[in-house]
């Protein structure tokens, strides 16, 4: 039921990395995609995956580590078994989105931005999931919940992304 | 056989859309009865959802809110025929919401099968294209230029204009840039678009490539709208082929290929100069301009950029004529604008209808008051860069140059409704803390301006020399607007302005005080 990024995501190859790699080297433009796709495969994008990137790419180090870090949906350690985004925007701030924000933070017992020590948890704030009539807004693992509050909260975590 | 819509919309699937379609499917299995459920698009009557559509002889009959549990007493009530429950809305269409617009862009959304090509036809779809595809690119361009439809993502940039220096540029080969990046909050519309009518956006950008001599096009969607994603990418795998993607378009001589590319989560790849950036792989910084992208756009060539809503409505334009499309709306605002109702609102949703109806028209007519039941006490228009409005300028029409006139704007057309418990001075700290968090970082009066705005909005709302503080934020508000490169920095003094304007008692909570 646990959907558990941890053990869905490949460990770190450098095979799988160059492999992954070459898939998209010869797009235009081709480092957000190579980022992404490395993402995908290991659940973060691994400290050893940047130099591999930037000589495949022909840019420097600093180009790619530059661009890894602009980006915050970019990762560059393994994030929690169940994620957790919470919408900060203006319309989901309107129907009780600063409660909401402050119950994840409490229950959660991390920050935004943050991953439990335990690894059971990876915390987001985000500008707006699209959902701004049926806020406050949610997603677990992926997955869009509207008319979240804080217990409904609660349960998603507690059932990974699945609602009862 | 009955057909049964259930929107596979993700603010549908939000509110457990999946679930009724699941619920459905095994009950008519338990009765024996035969249900093919599909899968459309949202009508856009968000507190309706999960809103379920039955085919009935007398056209598509509305349920709404359905929740798993009421699937039994529906079938008991044969919604499959159209019958009375209390749930029913009866003929979808005739609901007064959704009669009482205009729904041009959005005709087909929540209507067909999302990635149906034969539904896409079937509804109206190509018309423009085919059209297009026997114009010149001047003819399309000054057509275009005539509807008088201006940029739908904010600016409200004229698009004939644009496509036309796009063409007059020599430099080779050119590009268009869909911009799908929205990232105001309160907006939308071109999530529902692309996950209702994806087809819409593929045509419009085949159609811009004509008006400006461009064989290749990206689409940038933000990361946040998998769902957007995933149906943009199958919409454009399905055109490739049936032949509206590819070296022969619809038969012509006429090649355009499509890639869609996924944003990282950087609210300011939004502004073009930095998705540019972000499509050719690099940090989502600005760039100055000059140079226009319309010269010197996606890897230095002459590139359209243009937001989703403003390529769909490129489509009505083309297929039903420049002066259908511009005896909608007002003064220099024409056609329709495709508005989004959200926050703290009764009835939030789609609301498409020609400009110049007042704010206030809007909140009563289609928002029906607040969620909560308590008073409106601001309503914020066009997105975190746009101003809070009190009641009082509710009389406001719903236009661009009326909206700039009074220090606001319209921007992709957002309003985000607020009660009577919202505290001003935290909606202005966030403007600020919103724009320190997502500056890209390269001009300063944007990058340190926000954090410092952040500090003086604190030591005002402390209390400390409040009518100090206020003369130095406004001094801080005109160095931004002014001295910033991009409208993140320049228009994040907006929202603050208007607390200042319209609620500074929340900012000034000294008086009274010894």
């Amino acid at each position: 039921m646990l959907s558990d990024v941890s053990l869905r995501q490949a460990p770190w190859s450098q095979e799988v990395a160059l492999e992954t790699i070459g898939a998209h080297a010869a797009q235009r433009g081709p480092l957000l995609p190579v980022l992404h796709a490395l993402q995908e495969r290991f659940g973060f994008v691994d400290a050893r995956a940047v130099p591999l990137v930037a000589k495949a790419l022909n840019v420097s180090r600093a180009d790619v580590y530059g661009v890894l870090t602009f980006y915050s949906d970019l990762r560059s350690s393994l994030p929690g078994r169940v994620r957790v985004q919470v919408c900060r925007g203006e319309a989901c701030q309107a129907v009780g989105g600063h409660a909401l924000a402050e119950h994840a933070t409490r229950s959660l017992g991390v920050d935004f931005g943050g991953t439990a020590v335990d690894g059971s948890v990876t915390l987001d704030e985000v500008f707006c999931l699209g959902n701004c009539a049926l806020g406050p807004t949610v997603t677990v693992n992926g997955r869009l919940r509207g008319r979240v509050h804080s217990a409904e909260l609660d349960a998603l975590v507690a059932d990974g992304g699945v609602l009862a | 056989m009955s057909t049964v819509y259930v929107p596979g919309d993700s603010s549908a699937r939000s509110v457990g859309a999946d679930e009724v379609a699941a619920a459905i499917e095994a009950e008519a299995v338990r009765r024996g009865v035969v249900v093919q459920v599909v899968r459309n698009g949202s009508r856009g009557m968000m507190w309706l959802e999960p809103l379920v559509e039955v085919v009935t002889a007398n056209g598509r009959v509305a349920y709404g809110p359905v929740t798993p549990r009421d699937v039994a007493a529906l079938f008991e009530a044969g919604f499959l025929g159209g019958g009375a429950h209390e749930l029913g809305h009866g003929d979808t269409d005739q609901i007064p919401w959704l009669a009482q617009q205009d729904r041009l862009t959005f005709a087909r959304v929540g209507v067909v099968d999302p990635l149906s090509a034969q539904d896409y036809e079937g509804h109206g779809g190509l018309v423009a294209l085919r059209r297009a595809l026997v114009m010149t690119p001047a003819q399309i361009c000054e057509e275009v230029t005539e509807s008088g439809l201006r940029g739908r993502g904010g600016a409200g940039f004229p698009v004939g204009v644009k496509w036309r220096t796009v063409l007059d540029a020599v430099d080779l080969p050119k590009f268009v840039a869909c911009n799908a990046d929205e990232g105001d909050s309160g907006t939308f519309a071109d999530r529902m678009l692309m996950e209702g009518d994806p087809f819409m956006l593929i045509e419009g950008m085949v159609i811009a490539g004509i008006a400006v001599g461009a064989h290749e096009g990206f689409v940038y969607v933000r990361s946040e709208y998998p769902d957007a994603v995933a149906a943009v990418a199958a919409a454009i795998a399905a055109a490739y082929k049936a032949g509206w993607l590819g070296p022969r378009v619809l038969g012509s001589d006429y090649g355009f290929d499509l890639e869609i590319r996924v944003g990282a989560g950087a609210y300011i790849c939004g502004e073009e100069t930095a998705m540019l950036e972000s499509l050719e792989g690099k940090r989502g910084v600005v760039r100055a301009k000059p140079p226009l992208p319309a010269l010197e756009g996606l890897f230095g060539k002459p590139t359209v950029v243009n937001n989703v809503l403003s390529l769909a409505s490129v489509l009505v334009v083309l297929a039903r004529g420049a002066q259908f499309y511009r005896d909608f709306g007002v003064g220099r605002s024409r056609g329709t604008q495709v508005f989004q109702l959200g926050g703290n609102v009764g009835r939030g949703g789609i609301v498409e209808t020609a400009f110049g109806i007042t704010l206030g028209q809007m909140l009563e007519r289609f928002g029906g008051g607040t969620a909560s039941g308590r008073p409106i006490r601001a309503v914020q228009v066009g997105g975190p860069l746009g101003a809070y409005l009190p009641p009082a300028r509710f009389d406001l029409p719903l236009d661009y140059e009326a909206f700039a006139a009074a220090g606001a704007m319209l921007g992709h057309g957002g309003i985000v409704v607020f009660d009577d418990t919202v505290d001003m001075a935290v909606q202005a700290r966030f403007a600020m803390e919103f724009c320190a968090a997502e500056s890209c970082g390269k001009c300063t009066p944007c990058r340190v301006g926000a954090v410092r705005g952040v500090e003086v909005i604190d030591r005002i709302v402390a209390g400390r020399d409040v009518a100090a503080g206020v003369v130095l934020l406004e001094d801080l508000l005109e160095l931004m607007a002014e001295g910033s490169l991009c409208a993140m920095g320049g228009l994040t003094p907006m929202p603050v302005r208007s607390v200042l304007q319209y609620f500074p008692e929340d900012l000034d909570r000294s008086e009274g005080t010894p």
